[in-house]
């Protein structure tokens, strides 16, 4: 559990230390004109952005959880760690490049250049339906080769972290086939920039969660 | 009282609003529809997990007298009680019913920020209802492994609700995860981001900031119980062996092998104990809120208030383990939970104690949320103090799986939030209906809950100390138990049954006011705070009419010395009241 701990613990003090700050000086029983010109809106962001930061934080808590419990059960005298296939290596890379291809759509979404838009988004959703599709193979590839689920926790693990990481990124792919249909059928980039944006942010989520995944399965 | 609160809109709706009845009460998106689907649901399912009460408490008020009851559907009852009570009715209506209703309302905004993320929320948390529901009547019905579900048992044969009760029970429990999850980012981004022009952080009432902060540990709880509940699934389906530990079952060797039954323990009290919070916080807010209006006084003490509620929440992530003594852990362990523990009564002292020094010399009026109010204050102090003994091991270890503790919990986390319930359904039922309860019916309905609730409980901390396990069926004949705990079972029985009928004054009355109620004005208790100030009563969609408020001051602005009034709403500017407080210290 110590690796949720540290996970939450910083995001609640996070919370808590910005909640601190604003109210730290406030003498409200005070009637101040400095408060009343105060907008109501606490971070000089989009809404949405603000749901997603939240939304980043309950997936935080999720993955941590289910690495705490990995670490936890990994102490079992019945662990056989498996051999990865190395499909996952290529799958990664599809994951970094479509990473990449999305920041750079973002990018040309925020300068309003439409025409890198169009091509920059298909191919970001592209190479993560490559990477999903890469990581179903990847799931054959060790049932064929006897790693079935029921046999060892850590084959549990493994299909059920992947699983997870899976879904998460055909929630985003939801979102993204959203702004692609808008793009393709003449949408202008400010009605899209700020949904690029945010997918963005996500994909990096998803693939620095990846990695840490990726890594820990890896490693034990 | 599901739709009547916006029913008097039908003759005069404005362009944009919603035009058929099934955009307006059924796929509405507008918070306060919402806010009573939410309420509505949960009420009515906490009304299920009371008629269960009254029926376990049966047997055991009167052992062997009632054939309908078995050892297998008395766990059922017990173990969906349990589950009921806690998320489908006090998590879903602090959050989703008094969330949805207050936040936009207090803060001056004109709904949630995404109103359609807010429908599906009360949409999904209805099928996650139907589901549990569904459990009772699939082979096998509902799981009867206790609302912790602990494996190996809850999965194991022997156990009410193997086959599908407990799948069931997961799957709902998993849906209302995704409800409660969108419902928690509205919350939490309406908070941070739609309050009106001067509604600072700290000018917000205590009611918002207890949702805000029990919001903000549901979205990082929750997920402890949804992944444990997917591994339990997984071992349950597909013969993983997360939770599992090689074992015989029915006489027979079970594939399972190597799992850990403390990992799922660990897994759920992670969300069980902020979950305990989850449902106190908004207490904590909305009673804060009812003593200040009805006493006439400020809260005392509003930045310690708001500060415990962060100091609280965050705490509340590091004490799960304190209910996991029994379990088998590392001693030094125990003793950093037990210390956590107890610093955790710090802040929570502190609230108890500015709410009493709230009452102190204030102008009180004895209404109805008052009452509850008060109560509350009773029943928490009450069940916190028995908490003080849990939390340290030592006691813990003999009063554990007894009585004690069933007596513990119900009085902190299941009287005291369902009487602020009352009291906050009491308070703001004028400015839903627009129109009054009726005073007399509501103080019977007080006094019987709270002497009932009481002389349901205080015996239950009796019995407990003599041992008597929980969650048994029958006692059968044993040494430990005198004659007087049986009698007292009796007791405890009659009470709950009184109890239990007691609430059906509290629904006529919330069902007849709607028509017969009195027309109770915009502001009936003369309170400060912005949703008194709806140009409407009950709001119409949108809230404030054409121009949004703007807030000038706290909402604790009571008996202001040299004020003419002894109320001075938010939105009253400086210049038109000059007097104030400093420090206390008056100009």
């Amino acid at each position: 559990m110590y690796i949720t701990l540290i996970f939450l613990g910083v995001i609640m003090a996070t919370i808590i230390g910005w909640l601190l700050r604003q109210t730290l000086n406030s003498q409200p029983w005070v009637s101040e004109a400095a408060d009343d010109a105060v907008s109501g809106t606490s971070m000089d962001t989009s809404t949405k952005a603000v749901a997603l930061m939240t939304f980043l934080a309950v997936a935080t808590s999720v993955f941590g959880l289910f690495i705490s419990a990995y670490t936890i059960r990994m102490e079992g005298p019945d662990w056989r760690p498996l051999a990865e296939p190395t499909l996952l290596w290529a799958n990664s890379a599809m994951l970094v490049l479509a990473s990449i291809v999305y920041h750079w759509t973002r990018n040309a979404a925020v300068k309003g250049n439409m025409e890198q838009v169009k091509p920059g988004l298909t191919v970001a959703g592209a190479l993560t339906i490559l990477f999903l599709l890469g990581q179903i193979v990847a799931w054959r590839q060790l049932i064929a080769a006897g790693y079935y689920v029921g046999l060892n926790p850590a084959n549990a693990f493994f299909y059920l972290l992947t699983a997870v990481h899976g879904l998460h990124m055909l929630g985003g792919l939801w979102v993204w086939a959203k702004s692609t249909i808008n793009v393709w059928t003449g949408a202008d980039s400010d009605s899209v920039r700020l949904s690029i944006e945010l997918c963005t942010v996500y994909w990096h989520f998803l693939l620095l969660v990846w990695v840490v995944l990726f890594g820990m399965l890896l490693s034990t | 009282m599901a739709y009547v609160s916006i029913a008097d809109r039908d003759h005069e709706i404005e362009h944009h609003d919603p035009q058929t009845f099934i955009t307006k009460y059924v796929y509405s998106q507008d918070h306060k529809v919402i806010a009573i689907q939410y309420g509505g649901l949960a009420i009515l399912i906490g009304l299920v997990g009371m008629i269960l009460s009254s029926i376990f408490r049966l047997q055991l008020g009167f052992p062997d007298t009632f054939a309908f009851i078995n050892p297998e559907n008395y766990l059922q009852f017990v173990s969906t009680h349990g589950m009921i009570m806690v998320i489908y009715l006090l998590t879903a209506l602090f959050l989703g019913g008094f969330g949805n209703y207050l936040i936009p309302l207090q803060l001056g905004s004109r709904d949630m920020v995404f109103p359609f993320m807010n429908m599906l929320s009360v949409w999904v948390y209805a099928l996650s209802v139907l589901i549990l529901i569904a459990s009772f009547f699939v082979p096998g019905g509902a799981t009867g492994a206790g609302w912790t579900l602990y494996p190996p048992q809850a999965i194991s044969p022997g156990t009410p609700g193997v086959d599908m009760g407990i799948i069931l029970m997961l799957v709902s429990l998993a849906v209302f995860i995704v409800a409660f999850t969108m419902g928690g980012l509205n919350y939490v981004t309406t908070v941070l981001q739609a309050r009106c022009r001067g509604m600072t952080l700290m000018r917000m009432p205590l009611s918002v900031w207890g949702i805000f902060m029990a919001t903000i540990l549901g979205l990082l709880a929750f997920p402890a119980l949804l992944v444990s509940a997917i591994m339990m699934l997984l071992d349950k389906t597909i013969g993983t062996s997360f939770f599992m530990p090689a074992m015989m079952a029915a006489g027979e060797v079970t594939d399972y092998g190597g799992g850990s039954p403390v990992l799922f323990q660990h897994l759920f009290w992670f969300f069980g104990h902020p979950e305990v919070y989850i449902v106190a916080l908004p207490a904590f807010g909305i009673v804060s809120d009812l003593l200040s209006v009805h006493a006439r006084k400020n809260i005392f003490g509003y930045r310690m208030m708001v500060w415990a509620i962060l100091a609280i929440g965050g705490l509340s992530f590091i004490v799960w383990a304190h209910h996991m003594y029994v379990s088998g852990m590392n001693p030094y362990f125990g003793f950093f939970f037990a210390t956590t523990t107890l610093i955790i009564a710090v802040p929570t002292a502190l609230k108890v104690y500015n709410w009493v020094l709230t009452l102190w010399q204030g102008n009180i009026h004895l209404r109805t949320p008052m009452l509850f109010a008060i109560g509350f204050i009773f029943t928490f102090t009450h069940g916190g103090l028995t908490g003080l003994f849990l939390g340290n091991v030592t006691i813990d270890l003999p009063l554990s799986d007894t009585y004690f503790v069933v007596a513990h919990f119900h009085m902190v986390m299941g009287v005291s939030p369902v009487l602020v319930v009352f009291g906050a359904i009491y308070h703001w039922y004028p400015k839903m209906t627009g129109r009054m309860y009726n005073e007399t019916l509501g103080k019977w309905h007080f006094w019987l809950t709270f002497l009932g609730t009481y002389s349901l409980y205080l015996p239950m901390h009796y019995i407990g100390f003599l041992g008597v396990p929980r969650r048994y069926f029958a006692m059968g004949n044993t040494d430990f138990m005198p004659d007087s705990a049986i009698t007292l079972n009796t007791s405890m029985t009659i009470s709950a049954l009184i109890i239990a009928a007691t609430q059906s004054i509290f629904l006529y009355n919330i069902i007849v006011s709607l028509k017969k109620g009195k027309p109770a004005g915009g502001n009936p208790w003369k309170a400060t705070s912005l949703e008194w100030m709806t140009p409407d009563t009950p709001p119409k969609h949108g809230n404030w009419g054409h121009e949004l408020p703007v807030v000038h001051r706290w909402a604790y602005d009571y008996a202001v010395p040299g004020a003419a009034e002894d109320y001075t709403p938010q939105t009253v500017p400086a210049s038109e009241v000059p007097v104030g407080r400093d420090h206390g210290v008056d100009h």
